[in-house]
């Protein structure tokens, strides 16, 4: 009897008889001195990321291609996009994606893991500490000055406690690696971090175009982000109702991560509200509904700060709920982030991170921040202005790479102007060394001969913490991409692009 | 559900029927001008179709003499006509991505998808591409209409959302009809005489293929009288394209959202529905010819929109702090 189904003899497409040596794949691929997160010294793959490598080798030419242009007809169909801000028309726009993932060790990660975990208790206690008891100011380990200078204090704040003592549920935190290869921790993000919906994506995306990349590499798998999420929403509420109802809070459709937001409220099943969907009544928060008001016992608020509710913030905010905080101070509403976060999202307070470390945990930190100079205290002052060439200086209080000046990119003119600035408001701004940043391979338009063309492009890391009933570290994070050759800024707004970035659970090797 | 909510869901779907109503109302023309002797000229011919649509106004304003270009161009590519098919697409598509939480993803997917085909198709050869071609773009703005319908009902949870979208549906069809069958009152026959000619027949048959309805209607009353076409379109029980069977299927809707007793209102939205519903479901063809097809179209029409802005009030307008 016939097999049921005839197998169809033919050579796979991409078989090893169409492809490279997987010892060729790089032979033109150039280092140019910097760390590569994929490829070696000798232009060999690392052994996280060989079995990957050799799969590309095997590709038949133009497939690789094929599948970037199918991933990118796929995100414009699925409207993963980011609206331009600006741009009065509200234009969409997609983040480019490149199809090579970034792989991390199992091992690596695991340090990273602990060393982020680690962080963030120490920076949620040194919240609670500046808005209660503010020990930390007192035993003069973190100078009152710098604290209070800061834009991200929030005196509305003052005496709050906020359910379980959880002020920073959800933090994005920015990894670099320099030219040796350590991992330095460049920035806390602790207000509303975004980019996790892009994680997700990226994850769906690659397994949509290129199925075949998965087999054989034990992957941690990144898809119960949402629901870790709404576990922790739905803990804050714990003991005080029964069936917890939960909401996103967005801006509303203009605003850049809007995307995001309503990606997050589909996944976790709950409600994406505006601030006009929202009004406070009876001292408890109240969503407009087609019955009427009903009741909202916690808000993943994607909405800053300032423009959370007008009577406590800024009066001029239509975003807001008037009488949130009231509601909130008072128990009857459950928010993530805690407003006030921003008070250790402060280029100058990062600077403390490891003396926080110290203080509150009596622990060495796991993670180095960036070796940094603020620009407050004179002496330092002195040796940023000497060596603005070779430096990366940053306002501590903007985010998405806004008003920075980087040295060694930068003119003589900029350089005079941007001293002018320092020295006006030297507390505002803080300095560090140029980082040799890492590459990663990223595909680019075939060779004239139309062979295979990958380049080095510089990447960072931004991994997802969520701190409910335990604290989570999503396995892998957001890597982003300086698309522009030899550029150093990765953020969507200027150009940047992402990719799948693997967590393995083996050695990844042969083995 | 969320007002807000509520409200993107009923005009998302509002509008893509809109658009697929649009193509089958020039579906109308287009079919005649190669049926019948070209007897008015080409202005004639075409200025019905901007008078039912209810935009004559603006049209005439920015374009002056109706003809057949700037007619499809009007009602179908034109994005500062806000119920040009592509107008209508664009902001249902802006509307399901403010609840895209709350929609299934395929009919996301499926949106955004049908929104980029006319997009593409409207700017083919500087916008000139559904002028060209508008037998091919019409069909797949129709097909590409009834997916959505097929994803939406396959995919979404029967629950309010989906009442809501099968309200905004309902209404706009029973609005769309009447506006295909009040085509025929502003359309020239050749000569007077020619009223009960196969002239006169061949428009209603005209008629009745762009609502869809030709086959349907031959199965149930064969001979094309225009009493019959109106008796079929209006009034059948049946016929999903019919005025009566979408009132009461958006009747059903609206109680199935508000809990209120079938045959009862507790809102201004289910009294006017409720009313007009009954005022059809009691009435006769005959009765309908008789007292004038147009004028009973035109109270019809008003009659709906004042359900629309019933719907509003009771389910949209923010309700005070």
């Amino acid at each position: 009897m016939l097999p049921m189904f005839q197998a169809q003899s033919f050579a796979p497409s991409g078989g090893a008889a169409e492809g490279t040596p997987v010892e060729d794949l790089f032979r033109e691929y150039e280092l140019d001195g910097f760390y590569d997160e994929t490829v070696s010294g000798d232009r060999s793959p690392r052994p996280a990321s060989d079995r990957l490598c050799r799969r590309i080798a095997e590709l038949a030419p133009g497939d690789l291609a094929r599948r970037q242009a199918a991933a990118e007809t796929a995100m414009r169909r699925l409207g993963i996009t980011f609206s331009v801000y600006g741009d009065a028309r509200g234009t969409e726009r997609i983040i480019p994606f490149d199809i090579l993932p970034r792989v991390i060790t199992a091992e690596e990660w695991k340090t990273v893991e602990a060393g982020l975990k680690q962080r963030i208790v120490a920076l949620d206690l040194f919240i609670g500490d500046v808005y209660g008891d503010q020990k930390i100011l007192n035993d003069g380990v973190v100078p009152r000055a710098a604290v209070e200078s800061g834009e991200g204090l929030k005196k509305a704040c003052m005496g709050l406690k906020p359910p379980k003592n959880v002020w920073c549920h959800v933090t994005g935190t920015d990894l670099v690696r320099d030219g040796d290869g350590t991992l330095y921790v460049l920035e806390d993000n602790l207000r509303v971090p975004s980019g996790v919906s892009y994680v997700l994506q990226n994850r769906q995306l690659l397994k949509q175009t290129f199925p075949g990349l998965f087999s054989g590499n034990d992957i941690r798998p990144v898809d119960d982000y949402p629901w870790r999420l709404l576990e922790c929403l739905q803990w804050l509420c714990g003991g005080r109702v029964e069936n917890p109802v939960a909401a996103v809070l967005t801006p509303g459709i203009y605003n850049s991560a809007y995307f995001e937001h309503s990606f997050l409220a589909q996944q976790m099943g709950i409600p994406l509200v505006e601030g006009r969907d929202l009004m406070v009544r009876d001292g408890f928060v109240q969503m407009r509904t087609t019955r009427g008001p009903q009741r909202v016992d916690v808000l993943y608020r994607r909405v800053d700060d300032e423009f959370l509710d007008p009577a406590a913030f800024r009066k001029d905010s239509m975003l807001g709920v008037p009488g949130l905080m009231e509601a909130y101070r008072s128990g009857r509403v459950a928010l993530a982030n805690a407003p006030g976060t921003g008070v250790a999202d402060d280029k100058v307070i990062y600077t403390y991170v490891p003396d926080m470390i110290k203080y509150y945990l009596n622990e060495d930190p796991i993670l180095p921040n960036v070796p940094t100079h603020r620009c407050g205290d004179p002496e330092s002052l002195q040796h940023v202005l000497n060596n603005l060439q070779g430096m990366v200086v940053k306002p501590a209080n903007e985010s998405g790479g806004a008003g920075m000046l980087i040295g060694p990119a930068s003119s003589e003119k900029e350089r005079e102007e941007f001293a002018a600035k320092i020295k006006e408001d030297p507390r505002d701004y803080i300095a560090q060394p140029t980082l040799a940043l890492s590459r990663v391979p990223v595909l680019c338009e075939p060779t004239p001969e139309g062979e295979l063309n990958l380049a080095g492009r510089h990447v960072d890391l931004r991994p997802f913490i969520v701190r409910g009933p335990e604290t989570y570290v999503l396995p892998g994070g957001l890597t982003r991409v300086a698309l522009t050759p030899g550029s150093l800024v990765v953020n969507s707004s200027k150009g940047g692009g992402s990719k799948d970035t693997w967590v393995l659970s083996g050695d990844g090797g042969d083995g | 559900m969320l007002s807000r909510v509520a409200e993107s869901v009923y005009w998302m779907s509002r509008l893509v029927e809109r658009a697929e109503n649009v193509s089958r109302f020039i579906g109308v023309n287009l079919n005649l001008s190669l049926d019948l002797p070209d007897r008015g000229g080409e202005g004639e011919q075409w200025r019905p179709l901007v008078v039912t649509s209810g935009d004559q106004e603006a049209f005439s304003e920015r374009y002056g003499e109706p003809t057949r270009s700037n007619v499809i161009r009007f009602l179908a590519t034109d994005e500062e006509n806000p119920n040009s098919i592509r107008s209508c697409l664009a902001t249902a598509r802006e509307n399901a991505r403010t609840v895209r939480e709350c929609i299934s993803e395929e009919m996301w997917e499926h949106l955004n998808r049908f929104h980029l085909m006319v997009r593409e198709s409207c700017s083919v050869r500087g916008g000139e591409g559904p002028v060209d071609e508008p037998f091919e773009f019409f069909e797949r703005v129709r097909q590409a209409g009834q997916q959505f319908l097929g994803v939406t009902d396959a995919t979404m949870t029967h629950g309010e959302a989906w009442q809501f979208c099968r309200l905004g549906r309902r209404l706009e069809r029973a609005d769309k009809t009447t506006r295909i069958l009040d085509v025929k009152y502003y359309l020239l026959l050749p000569e007077p005489e020619d009223v009960g000619t196969p002239f006169d027949s061949l428009q209603w048959a005209a008629l009745l293929r762009s609502a869809g309805a030709l086959q349907m209607y031959r199965q149930k009353h064969g001979r094309i009288t225009p009493r019959d076409v109106v008796d079929f379109l209006v009034l059948d029980l049946h016929f999903p394209r019919s005025v009566l069977h979408c009132l009461a299927q958006a009747d059903a809707a609206l109680h199935a959202v508000t809990g209120t007793p079938p045959g009862t209102f507790a809102s201004p939205a289910e009294q006017r529905l409720g009313k007009l519903h009954a005022r059809l479901a009691f009435t006769r063809a005959d009765e309908i010819v008789a007292g004038g097809m147009h004028e009973f179209l035109d109270d019809t029409q008003g009659q709906l929109n004042a359900t629309g802005d019933g719907i509003h009030e009771t389910f949209f307008a923010p309700q005070p702090a």
